[in-house]
């Protein structure tokens, strides 16, 4: 059982605060993601739990047992690193039995193990090479094999892909990820790329400025952000954000956009945004795909509006639209044949279904 | 075309110094000008007084008659040349090594102070290798005078009676040792600071989560991370120490009776002062091949490992 619990966290380099008190429960064989911009504390919250970083307040516990004041080495948990950091001197081999080394495991049982975590990650011809002589996938393996090896209690990964190119780290995605179907370890993984995030992750850790924003499933997190940042900060392209009002006319509540747009609200939502009607600082978030072509077929909370466009991005399976509306850039996911032209004005098609209130003011999703 | 048929025409009318204009457009032309002044530094300089000292070597005391290997056979006779031989191994590695021993402690110091006060540290460590070594084995001289130096008067008062530091054997060989050892680490501990802080601390990091305790990091990481530059930190040092001429001249003058004698000092002694120069050019010219030894072994070992890390 490898749960991990930390309590009121907080880390205090001199007199700035890192990570501002978090809570968080780890469930055994877990994958957790921890994601956010840089500087958000996130590698930092990784570094205590490894016993690398010293914490200033609050509790750490492994599998129960707080390990404050444990040394890294004493902790079984096994560490990637950004640059992989593998010993230049010592070869695979000896690079993933290093730690086995250490604590005086049989020569044999080293060999079944590091045997094993070669097959598991297909390095095994590379087993007499010097790191030198690997490219960073395989570094990357190697790193991994460097901690599957220990059978740690936990895995803790420190933006493993950011230093491979953009191809590579889709496909070390995907080796993460059956490397963890296979070996069902507690992962804590940190990255600030939300698609890694959300494809890895049994639960994704959103993190703003030292504190946690949101922890839930990547579904959760991309359908019902409780905050603007996460709100904007998953999903790409990222969340429109438009200044709306809401105004109450003839009974029904309406969106007002601009003097000439304004769409009714959801009848499901009326009832939760009536207090709203008149503030300030209101904001109405829609997601690109929730903005595309106009249809013969119109489903309920649909609704037409004609946009003059500024710059069209044809990505192949779609069209991105770009316009303004309000002051806010907008940005729109068309069909490649819906006909799009830049600075031509097109029908385009609002789906209001999945839209976000939010107050700008408090950063809250309403 | 009109551009390509031109130059042919002019090289028609003045082929030598289109050729010229040729040579000067060459990458290799170029870049032996470039190091031309440093070429003409070391021939004037090394290249031909070693090969002054070379046919020196082979004339008799007068400098009047060829003698051929002469010099060389008489010196192998003679016992105060393996006893020189014997000295300059001994100073040399012995002070090599414990160079490198307080300069890799030094350097560990010197790195884990807070980066607040580590030039100020650093600045000051390095103050026996700056000071000219003439000048400061003068000192030492001063606080080795058997009747009344600070050493001796420190050791008083522990009951140590007063040590001949310079004028009996052991003890003048220690003091020569020690006061190279002085001037020297601190070289040692610039190299090997230098070499630690280019260690990635993440290699360290890996280490402590691998369960390395702190001397199997030191072992394990910092020690063969800096294989290549103790290596050649340890063969420059070598040559220098070998080649020393300074500390021993004026701290003991080879004395007493020839027991701190290396071959600069002797060759000194020889050939100037005895007024036989070609056998001091003879003492000189034994360093090159046992420095040569030293210098093959350990830039093979790093070649070697050159490419690995």
């Amino acid at each position: 059982m490898a749960q991990v619990t930390l309590r009121k966290i907080i880390k205090k380099y001199d007199e700035v605060l890192a990570v501002r008190g978090i809570d968080l429960d780890i469930v055994d064989k877990e994958f957790i993601v921890l994601v956010g911009p840089s500087g958000c504390g996130k590698s930092t919250t990784l570094r205590m739990i490894a016993g690398l970083e010293e914490i200033s307040g609050g509790d750490i516990a492994i599998g129960g047992h707080v390990v404050n004041d444990v040394p890294p080495k004493d902790r079984d948990i096994a560490m990637v690193f950004q640059n992989y950091a593998l010993y230049p001197h010592m070869n695979v081999y000896e690079n993933m039995s290093f730690g086995l080394k250490l604590k005086k495991t049989p020569k044999d049982e080293i060999d079944r193990r590091v045997k094993q975590a070669a097959q598991i990650l297909d390095i095994t011809e590379l087993l007499d090479r010097k790191p030198k002589q690997l490219s960073g996938g395989q570094r990357q393996r190697v790193a991994m094999g460097r901690a599957i090896v220990r059978d740690p209690k936990v895995f803790l990964f420190d933006e493993p892909l950011s230093n491979l190119d953009a191809k590579l780290r889709v496909q070390m995605r995907t080796e993460i990820k059956k490397v963890h179907q296979k070996v069902r370890t507690t992962t804590v993984y940190v990255t600030h790329d939300q698609v890694e995030a959300m494809t890895l992750a049994d639960r994704v850790v959103v993190m703003n400025a030292g504190l946690i924003e949101q922890v839930g499933t990547p579904n959760d997190l991309y359908h019902s952000p409780i905050t603007k940042f996460v709100a904007g900060f998953i999903g790409s392209p990222a969340m429109n954000f438009i200044p709306c009002q809401l105004e109450q006319a003839a009974g029904a509540l309406n969106i007002r956009l601009s003097d000439k747009l304004s769409f009714p609200v959801p009848a499901d939502r009326t009832a939760r945004y009536t207090s709203q009607v008149g503030k300030a600082n209101l904001v109405l978030g829609l997601r690109p795909e929730h903005i595309a072509e106009t249809r013969p077929h119109t489903e309920p909370n649909q609704h037409d509006f004609d946009m003059m466009i500024d710059v069209v991005e044809p990505m192949g399976m779609e069209t991105l639209v770009y316009f303004t509306l309000a002051g806010a850039e907008i940005c729109g996911r068309v069909n490649p044949n819906a006909g799009a032209v830049a600075m031509q004005s097109m029908k385009l098609r609002a789906d209001l279904s999945n839209m976000h209130l939010i107050d700008d003011g408090t950063g809250k999703v309403l | 075309m009109a551009d390509i048929a031109a130059p042919s025409s002019i090289a028609g009318t003045g082929d030598s110094r289109s050729s010229l204009h040729k040579l000067m457009q060459r990458k290799s032309t170029v870049a032996f000008l470039m190091a031309l002044p440093l070429i003409l530094l070391i021939t004037i300089l090394v290249a031909y007084p070693a090969g002054y000292a070379v046919y020196l070597a082979t004339l008799n005391k007068g400098m009047t008659r060829f003698v051929g290997f002469g010099n060389f056979t008489f010196l192998f006779g003679r016992d105060t040349f393996w006893l020189v031989v014997y000295q300059s191994c001994l100073f040399a590695i012995t002070a090599v090594i414990f160079k490198a021993l307080i300069g890799f402690v030094v350097a560990h110091f010197v790195h884990n102070i807070p980066s607040k006060g580590q030039r100020k540290w650093r600045g000051m460590l390095l103050v026996p290798w700056v000071i000219p070594p003439a000048m400061s084995t003068l000192a030492w001289l001063w606080l080795f005078d058997p009747s009344y130096s600070a050493i001796n008067y420190l050791l008083q008062p522990l009951g140590i009676d007063r040590i001949p530091w310079t004028g009996e054997a052991g003890w003048a060989r220690f003091s020569v040792i020690l006061v190279n050892v002085w001037i020297g680490s601190p070289f040692f501990m610039i190299m090997y600071l230098a070499a630690l802080k280019s260690v990635p601390e993440q290699l360290y990091e890996a280490a402590a989560i691998d369960g390395a305790t702190w001397w199997q990091r030191i072992w394990y990481v910092t020690l063969p991370m800096m294989r290549n530059i103790i290596a050649i930190t340890a063969l420059f040092s070598l040559i220098v120490t070998f080649a020393n001429f300074d500390i021993v001249r004026v701290l003991t003058a080879g004395g007493p009776l020839n027991s701190t004698h290396i071959f600069g000092t002797w060759a000194f002694r020889v050939g100037i002062e005895g007024g036989d120069i070609p056998l001091g050019a003879s003492v000189s010219l034994f360093m090159v091949p046992i420095l040569a030894v030293a210098a093959a072994f350990i830039l093979r070992d790093i070649t070697k490992r050159g490419s690995e890390v």
